[in-house]
């Protein structure tokens, strides 16, 4: 089975049993609600196995980032899934450091070709 | 005391949609300077922290006005102050420690503080309960 949904933000695509989740630009309060929404359903709807957070387009993130990550982490393990980040820039990898992110999930780096 | 080369002060709604609006417009103004591009990126992050943290936590979804003013003197620092009049913070020590948070949703990291810390030079708070939050932040650039 694979589901895409075009130009929403996050873009989820689902197949072979990974759900990846690729946010597009900024990710602040502001916009986290609506992505932590439709990740979280999508999360319930097709129970993948692996849940990947792909931050390839996402230049700028705070702390609710952080809180965001943190919570799709908490989801996905609760339904069994394994969560893993990738490809985040610079920038957004200066948060995810400071906050020690990487000793709790999985950062796999530039996944693009 | 030495007198600002240049100056600006913006004041807001705390809408969210006004998040990213107050860090492009700091950034803006900063670029002046010709910063690096992560000197722009941490002064982005640690003025969303500030101004994210007005709208959910000091006025906890209700309106209130956030006041932002930036300057900057000859020898490259920055100087930003964020104010709000909004609940305040009972114990600012603790607010400020790393993972602290008063949030109940789950959403939130408590890691606001520390990037601000960590991001910027200098990081100052003052508040009361009921009185409002007052942060100066400065960085000196390359
Ligand atoms: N402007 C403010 N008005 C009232 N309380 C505040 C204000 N700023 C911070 N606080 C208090 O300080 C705590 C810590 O703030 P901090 O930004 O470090 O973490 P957070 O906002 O809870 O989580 P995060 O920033 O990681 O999403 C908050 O939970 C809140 O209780
Ligand atoms: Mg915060």
């Amino acid at each position: 089975m694979k589901a895409v949904f075009d130009n929403e933000n996050p873009q989820i695509v689902f197949e072979n049993g990974i759900l990846s989740a690729k946010i597009l630009g900024d990710i602040d309060h502001h916009c986290a609600k609506y992505v932590r929404e439709r990740i979280d359903s999508s999360i319930f709807e097709y129970k993948p196995s692996i849940v990947l957070l792909d931050l390839s387009s996402v230049d700028f993130m705070d702390s609710s980032g952080l809180g965001l990550i943190l919570g799709r982490y908490n989801t996905a393990s609760e339904m069994g899934a394994e969560f893993r980040i990738c490809s985040p820039s610079s920038g957004v990898k200066k948060v995810l450091e400071l906050a020690g992110i990487e000793r709790i999930i999985k950062i796999e780096g530039d996944l693009r070709v | 005391m030495k007198k600002a080369e240049n100056r600006m002060k913006l004041y807001l709604p705390s809408l969210s949609i006004n998040e990213s609006m107050a860090r492009s417009v700091v950034a803006a103004f900063i670029a002046q300077l010709n910063p690096t591009i992560e000197e722009i990126s941490d002064i982005k992050c640690a003025v969303s922290e500030a101004v994210t943290n007005s709208i959910v936590h000091g006025y906890r979804y209700n309106q209130g006005e956030i006041y932002i003013g930036v300057k900057y003197f000859s020898d490259r620092t920055v100087v930003i102050e964020i104010k709000d009049k909004g609940c305040g913070i009972e114990d600012v020590k603790l607010a400020m420690t790393p993972l602290f948070t008063t949030d109940k949703t789950g959403e939130r990291s408590g890691m606001g503080f520390a990037v601000m810390q960590t991001f910027m030079d200098r990081l100052e708070v003052w508040s009361k309960k009921d009185k409002g939050v007052r942060i100066l932040m400065e960085k000196k650039l390359k």
